[in-house]
């Protein structure tokens, strides 16, 4: 059987899998609605919140990543799977006990403020959309592949897909839904990781393969590479802080990604779903653990992906090119502009050959080749394409078809290639599904309920929660097809501004019983504030990275701990919330008495 | 914790102690576990990979290990020793209270 027809095979199955699970545990009240009626088991909570969390980005666009940057793709690891730490020790146990709905919930009660609320709201909603921009591209990608079809047609199929079984089933029908995902990203990520490791080292573990000798070459994997790249004018692979990637850069951007993890508004609500505060911890447990055996195999998949590509391109000519080239040439995603010696030249330098289209339209490309192809023969004319594409920063690549294709890159099965389609496409609607139920939850629940209508009945609730979900699934399909520049990038700010917004103000929510509205308020503004200055400074104003050279997707840490230190700051001028707030503060760090949950009609009450 | 005013009368001392002991054990049973996570994730990750690099584990250089395999690993070991040893805590401030409420009645 073809590729093709194995892909319908397995997209198909698992889709149907998924939308019987969402049918079977549809709801009909708000509580089950949003947090699952509290009663699933940590281990499938684990594996619903490490679904939620894997997103398109870390199955797609992660091993990618790694391939590309060598030693600091350890940065997207380390921040990633850091930030679960904090999580799980600082917020996790404390806002179960809390037991209302969402984040914004907990600001505004802790800090009795509308305004606070308000900020944590567009926070919110902030991030969740720059992150499923980035799920509804990753769809996108898979579908124009396997499937043949345009980009812009695969987005509209996830945008079909994900709007039936998010507002179907609510987050009972996404909690249960996530956990087959789990199981179906996770085999489709292992079993080519496996086969390749076999295949290039005989060592069925990719962990330990990632060191060992490559079969009938005397080298260590990692050794070879180092070499290659030495040859071909790339930087060291497992050299750290080379070029632009510094130790303080380096540095910055974990801190960041691993206090903006702990600040997500999309995995924290996962907390509440679970029985009691012991729950919570174990789930933060066995969440880590199931998204630890993805990120554990994501660097063996990034080295062998590395080498399988510079062996299989560099100095070819187009009838040895490999089959999977031709395929993935199709797509714009990978480019070759020969200098006419008609080899293939995959280097670090001005020599490279290898390209990708980016954000350049299908005609933009089309120009630059045929100028190029003018400058080949000598017409004044022409251009010469490379220099073109290299000068727009798209040399090499794109490296979210690193993962897709690495299957074929080894000559894998083809019905392995086709799971890895169905691996990806889990991946993307699980994150994407839970992140459009955050927006739902915070529009619905925190602005218009707690807000604008605070007479709403259950069923009104319901109502906006599901007609918000249909407004942002378009709204991210829109932004899928026309992304608001480089998608991964865009994800990093998220997780910067999450940093400099969300995690001081929880974190001494929870660890001070001092810290008042005010402090914490201004904390916020600045924070944030200073953060997306300056993102937008860099990216748009062409500002140099003037606070101390730190680059935009790590400046959130500078915003953070401006946040700490104006809140921190402030708080001795300003009075220390009343009693009903202490009383709350102790009840939070206390474990006893967290019942089911308060259901939405006490949260009512307890304002 | 800077101070403990606007407790609520009706509050038992005892029980505001068992608390108050419960929230110093599980400050520090974080703050020991805070501080591997820094010299784990940032420490050797990071600001000293470049050193560790130097030498090999396996067939991987030490800092790059770190950073992409060694971090991941500690990382959820830190998790579950924080799930055993807070759980362990939960049930014995849950004895304390329990213990403090027989003595009243």
């Amino acid at each position: 059987m073809s590729v093709q027809i194995w892909t319908f095979l397995f997209v198909g199955l698992t889709f149907g899998l998924y939308l019987v699970i969402a049918w079977l545990s549809r709801v009909s009240d708000t509580k089950g609605f949003y947090v699952a009626g509290q009663g699933i088991p940590a281990a499938a909570n684990g594996m619903a919140t490490a679904a939620d969390w894997m997103s398109a980005a870390s199955f797609i666009s992660m091993a990618g990543i790694i391939s590309t940057l060598g030693y600091a793709g350890g940065m997207y690891l380390m921040g990633w799977t850091g930030g679960y730490v904090l999580l799980a020790l600082l917020l996790a146990p404390y806002l179960r006990k809390f037991g209302h709905f969402t984040v914004p919930d907990f600001i505004g009660d802790r800090y009795r403020s509308d305004t606070a609320r308000v900020v944590a709201v567009v926070c919110a909603i902030f991030v969740s959309f720059t992150y499923v921009a980035g799920q509804m591209r990753g769809v996108g990608i898979v579908f124009s592949r396997f499937l043949e079809v345009d980009v812009d047609v695969g987005v509209y199929i996830g945008v079909a897909i994900v709007f039936v079984y998010a507002t179907l089933g609510g987050m009972k029908g996404i909690t249960w839904t996530q956990v087959a995902q789990y199981w179906v990203l996770i085999t489709a990520f292992l079993t080519p990781a496996i086969a390749i490791s076999l295949q290039y080292t005989g060592t069925a573990i990719p962990q330990i393969g990632l060191g060992s000798e490559l079969i009938g070459q005397g080298t260590v994997l990692l050794d070879k590479l180092n070499q290659i790249h030495a040859d071909l004018g790339f930087a060291s692979y497992t050299e750290p802080f080379i070029g632009s990637w510094d130790k303080l850069n380096v540095f910055c951007v974990t801190l960041a990604l691993m206090a903006g993890t702990a600040g997500l508004p999309h995995v924290i609500v996962r907390f509440y779903t679970v029985k009691n505060v012991a729950a919570a911890r174990w789930s933060a447990f066995w969440a880590l653990l199931f998204i630890a055996l993805l990120y554990l195999t994501a660097p063996a998949i990034g080295a062998f992906a590395r080498y399988a590509m510079l062996d299989g391109l560099h100095g070819k000519t187009e009838a040895q090119l490999p089959e999977w080239f031709d395929s993935w040439e199709q797509t714009g995603l990978i480019l070759w502009l020969d200098d006419g010696d008609g080899q293939l030249a995959y280097t670090g330098t001005e020599t490279n050959e290898v390209f990708r289209s980016g954000n350049l339209g299908t005609s933009r490309v089309a120009e630059i080749k045929q100028n190029h192809e003018r400058w080949l023969q000598g017409d004044s004319a022409g251009r010469d394409g490379r220099a073109v594409l290299r000068q727009a920063g798209l040399s090499g690549p794109d490296r979210d078809i690193i993962v897709l294709a690495t299957p074929e890159m080894a000559g894998l099965a083809a019905w392995i290639i086709a799971f890895v389609a169905a691996g990806g496409l889990a991946a993307a609607l699980s994150t994407a599904s839970g992140l459009l139920l955050v927006i739902s939850s915070s529009v619905a629940h925190d602005l218009y309920f707690r807000i604008v209508n605070k007479e709403a009945s259950e069923s009104q609730r319901l109502l906006v929660g599901r007609g918000v979900i249909g407004v942002a699934v378009i709204v991210a399909g829109i932004l899928g097809i026309y992304p608001p520049g480089f998608v991964s990038q865009v994800v990093a700010f998220a997780f910067g501004l999450a940093a400099a917004s969300f995690f001081p103000v929880i974190v001494l929510g929870i660890f001070s019983k001092r810290v008042g509205t005010v402090p914490a308020v201004a904390g916020m503004i600045v924070g944030i504030g200073f953060t997306a200055t300056y993102i937008l400074g860099s990216v748009y104003g062409g500002w140099s990275h003037w606070a101390f050279g730190i680059g935009p997707q790590g400046i959130g840490v500078v915003g953070m701990v401006l946040n700490f230190a104006v809140t921190l700051g402030l708080t001795p001028f300003f009075p220390a919330p009343d009693e009903s707030v202490q009383e709350l503060i102790l009840s939070i760090r206390e474990p006893e008495g967290a019942g089911p949950g308060l259901d939405i009609e006490h949260s009512i009450e307890a304002d | 914790m800077p101070e403990t005013t606007g407790q609520p009368a009706h509050r038992d001392p005892r029980v505001v102690e068992a608390i108050d002991r419960y929230w110093k054990r599980n400050l520090s049973i974080m703050a020991v576990l805070l501080l591997i996570w820094a010299a784990v994730g940032l420490g050797a990750g990071v600001l000293f990979a470049d050193t560790l690099n130097a030498w090999s584990l396996g067939g991987i250089p030490l800092g790059f290990w770190f950073a992409q395999q060694g971090s991941i690993i500690v990382f959820v070991v830190l998790i579950l020793v924080y799930a055993l040893s807070l759980n362990r805590l939960d049930r014995q401030h849950h004895e304390d209270l329990a213990a403090i409420k027989r003595g009243q009645s």
